[in-house]
């Protein structure tokens, strides 16, 4: 066990050396002298000159990016060329909002396909079963981003009942806060939903089909008694581990549906960032995403290697 | 090379190629016995002849402005309704297919192209090459897709070509992944350690060995991506970094209509409607695909929920 996460552990650390180096490379391959273009109108000699420096830009490539490593390595990020704000505040201030988005999309996912699944499972072959295929093919051919403008339209347009985008934080308006998060939450946790769905009901599957069930179910067990200690005992397993690298898929999906709903989070930074050339900003975000996507497959890895032996026996690749 | 034994026991191992033809016969009629995989193939088919014929099919030049018809509802005239310029929705709707087959079809063929050419060197030589190549693939699955489409469209600037090389080089490492396994398999099979141990080149054994047995998964996997393809790229136009006008795509059209909505609710739903109705098309071709040809790959569902 030790050897895998070591293993494990290291592969993550080399490949986010290489996200790094995608990521510090962005600034360098943009066409054109970036300072300047992200100056725009705003243009001055001294001001330019203070950013060059600021971000390093006069001295060779290689030192740059070994600069910039160790000081993005300590949490500096260096400055937005628009704002001249440190970029790992703004990155502070935009984690909340993606973090709460991102937890309302997975309760909401939750929510929908561990009922959809485990039933579809139970009832193999009936209608509930095909019901519940039918909504997963959908949720999975869905642009999040037109079901999210659909919710808009039906649920802010037209009935009034929610707003159309925006933010609340939970600490000021509890109420609000709530009122805000549900379109989008749903949006993204639909999608999510559909994706989870397969996979509870497959895993629901396979345990039904395990030698103890079909013992359990001979003895003469209650089939309710059996489907609790025998059947989900064993299905979760495989469902937490999807549900946790579900949370890397879902990070990329809350980016686009952040831009619909207008949600002050890290997706709507980058974007602002990639639209006003501010690639400080940019170069942040993305390094931020990447980082916590990476941590989560490692952490789903080590969960499952640690409730699944056969897992880390055959892990070489 | 020109050793007339190993032609020979080429000609002799060729026995999986002519098992190959029954092989096809048997994964179309199984693909065929598939009700949903034969919707998909319908509605691609039908998405396919809009795209070409999308000339014969519009009703008005797609920028004709009509002021004095702005955000008329759905009617005969204007089978989609018109947007706030007056221009007629169903029209661009239907030239929107052409953008979204085209992104969808040539990103695709990008990294079906490089992710197949790494995936065959890598699994075929093995050792550091391999060591090298898939661990730089592991640093593009480190992005959410649609970061790393957004960051390189950042770097490109944002057009209908850059958006086909973004999406390209996005796909690139699943095709390289999934090329990879299934070499490293068929590389270890008997007819082709039996060629190899005649002396037959790295070339003729990949050409006439491992490819055609890689075939199978590489026709799921691009079924499936061109549906994700389609999605990207309706995500990055939505958003705005994707094609640009005047090119109608699909995914610009909704951002507009998300600035109308008081106005029209046709504008949200029809342009919408088109994307998911392609992605749905080519999800259940591509899941009958899997299933008629490599039951043990996952499904499109399943491979989503570890992109």
């Amino acid at each position: 066990m030790a050897r895998y996460v070591a293993l494990r552990i290291g592969q993550s650390l080399l490949a986010l050396l290489g996200v790094s180096i995608i990521v510090f490379a962005l600034m360098h391959l943009v066409p054109g002298d970036p300072v300047r273009s992200a100056l725009g109108t705003r243009f001055t000699p001294e001001l330019y000159a203070a950013l060059v420096e600021r971000a390093g830009l006069d001295r060779p490539i290689l030192v740059q990016y070994f600069d910039w490593l160790g000081r993005a390595v300590t949490g500096d990020l260096g400055v937005s060329f628009r704002t001249g704000q440190p970029v790992a505040l703004a990155l502070g201030q935009r984690v909340g909002p993606t973090a709460l988005l991102a937890f309302g999309a997975l309760i909401v996912g939750l929510l929908i396909a561990l009922p959809a699944g485990i039933v579809s499972a139970v009832k193999q072959g009936k209608a509930p079963d095909y019901a519940a295929n039918t909504f997963s093919q959908i949720g999975v051919s869905l642009p999040d981003f037109w079901f999210g403008i659909l919710l808009i339209l039906v649920f802010a347009r037209m009935l009034g009942w929610l707003p159309p985008g925006g933010y609340a934080s939970f600490a000021d308006d509890p109420a609000a806060a709530l009122r805000y998060l549900l379109l989008p939450a749903v949006t993204a946790g639909v999608v999510t939903g559909a994706i989870l769905t397969r996979f509870v009901r497959s895993s629901m599957l396979e345990a039904l089909n395990a030698e103890h069930v079909r013992l359990a179910r001979a003895k003469g067990l209650p089939w309710r008694y059996v489907l609790r200690h025998h059947v989900l005992r064993n299905a979760w397993i495989p469902i937490i581990t999807v549900t946790g690298l579900q949370l890397g898929t879902l990070l990329g999906g809350i980016i686009v549906v952040e831009i619909v709903f207008s949600w002050p989070g890290i997706g709507r930074l980058a974007l602002d960032a990639v639209q006003t050339r501010d690639y400080p900003v940019l170069q942040g975000a993305v390094l931020l995403v990447a980082a916590v996507f990476l941590l989560l497959n490692l952490l789903v890895d080590l969960v499952y290697a640690r409730l699944d032996p056969r897992i880390r026996v055959g892990a070489s690749t | 090379m020109s050793d007339p034994r190993v032609h020979q026991a080429d000609a002799e191992l060729e026995a999986p190629s002519t098992r190959h033809q029954s092989q096809w016969r048997a994964t179309v009629s199984a693909l065929l016995a598939n009700r949903l995989a034969v919707f998909g193939l319908v509605m691609l088919t039908a998405l396919v002849l809009t795209a070409l014929f999308a000339d014969l099919l519009i009703r008005q030049p797609i920028n004709a402005q009509n002021l004095a018809d702005r955000f008329a509802p759905p009617s005969s005239q204007y089978w989609f309704g018109t947007d706030d310029l007056g221009r007629d929705v169903f029209s661009r709707v239907v030239v929107g297919a052409r953008v979204s087959l085209q992104v969808g079809v040539v990103s695709v063929g990008i990294s079906l192209v490089a992710g197949t050419l790494i995936g065959l060197w890598a699994g075929y030589r093995g050792g550091w090459i391999d060591t090298v190549w898939m661990r730089a693939m592991d640093v593009l699955f480190a992005f959410p897709v649609i970061l790393l489409a957004i960051a390189l469209v950042a770097v490109l600037g944002p057009s209908l070509r850059n958006t086909m090389i973004a999406v390209g080089i996005v796909f690139t490492p699943i095709f390289a992944r999934v090329v990879r396994g299934s070499v490293l398999s068929v590389r270890e099979e008997l007819h082709v350690r039996a060629v190899r141990s005649l002396g037959a080149s790295d070339r003729r054994i990949i050409l006439r060995h491992v490819l055609p047995n890689v075939a199978a998964p590489i026709i799921v996997q691009a079924s499936l991506s061109l549906a994700f393809a389609i999605l990207t790229e309706a995500a990055l136009s939505y958003i705005g970094v994707g094609v640009q006008p005047p090119d109608p795509a699909w995914g610009y059209m909704l951002s507009d209509a998300q600035r109308f909505q008081r106005q029209g609710w046709w504008l949200s739903v029809f342009p919408g409607a088109a994307i998911f109705l392609s992605v749905m098309a080519f999800n259940l071709l591509g899941d009958g695909l899997r299933d008629a040809l490599d039951p043990k790959q996952r499904s499109v569902i399943e491979s989503r929920g570890v992109e």
